[in-house]
Order: structure tokens, then C-alpha cells, then sequence
């Protein structure tokens, strides 16, 4: 795929599987990774997990990240800092509506900066 | 004074220590106005920092304090592992290379420390987090050439006692505004034990 991947940090590894088929039943061809949850699937969010994600997502187009509450902002940080990517970036969004509309937006081939501002408005 | 591996090591066996030993009482305050998981978080961290250095080979101070921010990013789960994290990480940066330090060294790796907590949080001193009791430390190494341990004990309690006052800004307690008055900081009363830990292998004459 060559669309704007995006991935998906909350608190609960429910809560972005959910996210996940609503935004994949509107949303085929974009490339959608989870990091739901810590390493040992208790509630919370796990760097490792983040950079995981953005490695499967990862390709030219870039990478962007959506995030719930608390850790979940400075986990997803420590991540773009210690990436190897560069094209990775933080949306300023809601979690379920900014991914929704980035997926779209994604989706129709827009560029990673085209795609965050669209979230962003959400 | 001058903290070499094994103190470092010590230092951080002894955070342990309390950790472990008050792990229920963290939970009992981040349950009053947070999400009931600190002292849980902290105390798999630390116990896993304790398991990692205990079973490898350290050349330098900075090595340690690299492994030991690694494991907390890794292994804490809740936002006081990227805090930690961040913080041991950049405590490595300062002192990079170096096979022991001295209170001036180890002041400026608790300052880009601080500067690195504060970053990632977003938060200042007066939010009610464990920047609280972060910058207290600081100034205190800064005001001296020589640290007195007992002195870098009372500093700490008194600046995680201030939390108890204060309303937080940052953090999960943050939602709850004005209620989360009259409650200590989790992660301030958890910073006061690793700086006792310190205090405590500073008066055993590191
Ligand atoms: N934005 C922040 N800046 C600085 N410290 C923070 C921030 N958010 C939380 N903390 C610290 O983390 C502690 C809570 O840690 P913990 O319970 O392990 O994480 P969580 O809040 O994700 O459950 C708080 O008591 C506070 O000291
Ligand atoms: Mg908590």
C-alpha cells in the first residue's frame, strides 16, 4: 500500500480494535496497526508496542500516530524520537474521529501533512 | 562524595527495596486521585531494573543509568515510565562514558533530568507531579559543592509533603481539579524514595 499508514495508541487494546474495524469497514486500503495496552495486555501504553506498529505501518508515504489519555501522548513522543523513520507524526486529535477521518483522507492518496491537518480539524 | 557502578547499582536496589516494601500505599494514593496503579507500576519497574543490573556487567556509570531508563520505558506501563524513563535517559547522556561521578556531575545529570521529565510531561513546578519534588533536588545540588545525605533527605521529604496541598494541573489527577486537594503526589512520594535510597548510599560514604 501506498497510503498514509496510521496507528492506533490507547490505554486499551479493546478500545483500538473497536476503532480498527470501524475505520477498516469504511477504509480498505490503508494500512491501520494497533498498540493497545501494555506488553503484558494490562491497562496502560508500552513504547515498544508503539515502535512495533509504526514499523509494520511504516513506508515512504510516512506514519501517523493518534493517542487517548496521559501516557499515551508521551509514549507515542519517545517513539518518534526513537524511531529510525522519519516521516512520523503526532495528530492532535481525538482518537476514534481524528483516525476515521486521517483513514479517509489516507485513503484517497493525500500526503502525511494533508492528511494530519484533516484530522486535526476534526 | 563519588558514586561509582556498584553505588549506582546499590542506590537503585534500595529504591527497590522501598518500592516493594510501600508498593500497596502508592496504589492507596494513586487510587485517591488517579487510577489505583502506581505503586503496582513502579514496583514491577524496579524490580526488573534490580533484576537486569544484578545479572550484567557495568564498565560505566552512564551504562547503568542507560539499562535502567530502558527497562522503566519498557516495563512501567503507566505515564511514570516515560517520566522515569526520560529522566535516567538523559542522567545517562550527561554522564556518558564516565566510570564515576561527583556531586557536580551527578547535579547536572539530575538538572538535564529534570529538563527532560519536564519536556515530556509538559508540567511545572506547583502541577502537583513528581517535578515537585525533581526540582527541589536540583537546587539543592546546585547550592552546594559538597552534599550533606541527611540534608538531600529532608529536602525531598519536605518537597513531596508540599504536594499534599497543592491542585494538580498535570497528570490523571488533573480531571479532578479541586478534589484533588489535601492527597500527596504518587509520583512525588515515589521520587522522595529513590532519593532517599541516594541519601541512604551517600551516608555509607559513596
Ligand atoms: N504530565 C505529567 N508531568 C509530570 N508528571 C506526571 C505527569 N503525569 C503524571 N505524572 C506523574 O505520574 C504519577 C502517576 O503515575 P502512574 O500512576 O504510574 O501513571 P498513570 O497516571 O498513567 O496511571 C503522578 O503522581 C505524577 O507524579
Ligand atoms: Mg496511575
Amino acid at each position: 500500500m501506498t497510503n498514509v499508514g496510521i496507528v492506533l495508541i490507547s490505554h486499551s487494546a479493546k478500545v483500538v480494535e473497536g476503532i480498527y474495524d470501524i475505520i477498516t469497514q469504511m477504509v480498505p486500503n490503508v494500512k491501520v496497526e494497533l498498540a493497545g495496552g501494555t506488553d503484558d495486555g494490562e491497562i496502560g501504553t508500552s513504547v515498544e508496542k508503539i515502535l512495533q506498529a509504526i514499523d509494520r505501518t511504516h513506508h515512504e508515504k510516512g506514519v501517523l500516530l493518534f493517542y487517548d489519555i496521559g501516557s499515551a501522548l508521551m509514549n507515542a513522543e519517545l517513539a518518534v524520537e526513537m524511531t529510525e523513520h522519519e516521516n512520523v507524526a503526532i495528530a492532535e486529535a481525538p482518537l476514534l474521529e481524528g483516525a476515521f477521518v486521517a483513514a479517509v483522507e489516507s485513503g484517497m492518496g493525500k500526503t502525511l501533512e494533508e492528511v494530519k491537518e484533516a484530522a486535526e480539524s476534526v | 562524595m563519588e558514586l561509582q557502578v556498584a553505588d549506582v547499582i546499590q542506590w537503585m536496589e534500595k529504591s527497590n527495596d522501598s518500592i516493594q516494601a510501600n508498593k500497596d500505599y502508592l496504589s492507596s494514593l494513586d487510587r485517591a486521585i488517579g487510577d489505583g496503579d502506581h505503586g503496582i507500576n513502579m514496583a514491577r519497574g524496579f524490580q526488573e531494573v534490580v533484576s537486569k543490573l544484578t545479572t550484567s556487567d557495568y564498565q560505566t556509570v552512564s551504562d547503568v543509568l542507560k539499562d535502567v531508563s530502558m527497562t522503566l520505558l519498557s516495563k512501567v506501563g503507566g505515564a511514570s515510565g516515560p517520566l522515569f524513563g526520560t529522566a535516567f535517559l538523559k542522567m545517562s547522556t550527561t554522564v556518558k562514558g564516565m566510570e564515576k561521578v561527583d556531586a557536580n556531575q551527578l547535579g547536572e545529570a539530575f538538572q538535564e533530568a529534570l529538563n527532560g521529565i519536564k519536556l515530556r510531561g509538559k508540567a511545572n513546578k506547583g502541577d502537583k507531579t513528581l517535578v515537585d519534588v525533581w526540582e527541589p533536588v536540583v537546587e539543592f545540588f546546585k547550592s552546594s559543592d559538597s552534599i550533606d545525605a541527611n540534608a538531600l533527605a529532608e529536602v525531598a521529604k519536605q518537597a513531596m509533603e508540599s504536594t499534599k496541598e497543592l491542585e494538580a494541573r498535570r497528570g490523571r489527577a488533573a480531571y479532578l481539579k479541586e478534589r484533588s486537594i489535601g492527597h500527596l503526589d504518587p509520583g512525588s512520594v515515589s521520587s522522595y524514595y529513590i532519593f532517599t535510597a541516594l541519601s541512604e548510599v551517600l551516608q555509607k560514604g559513596a
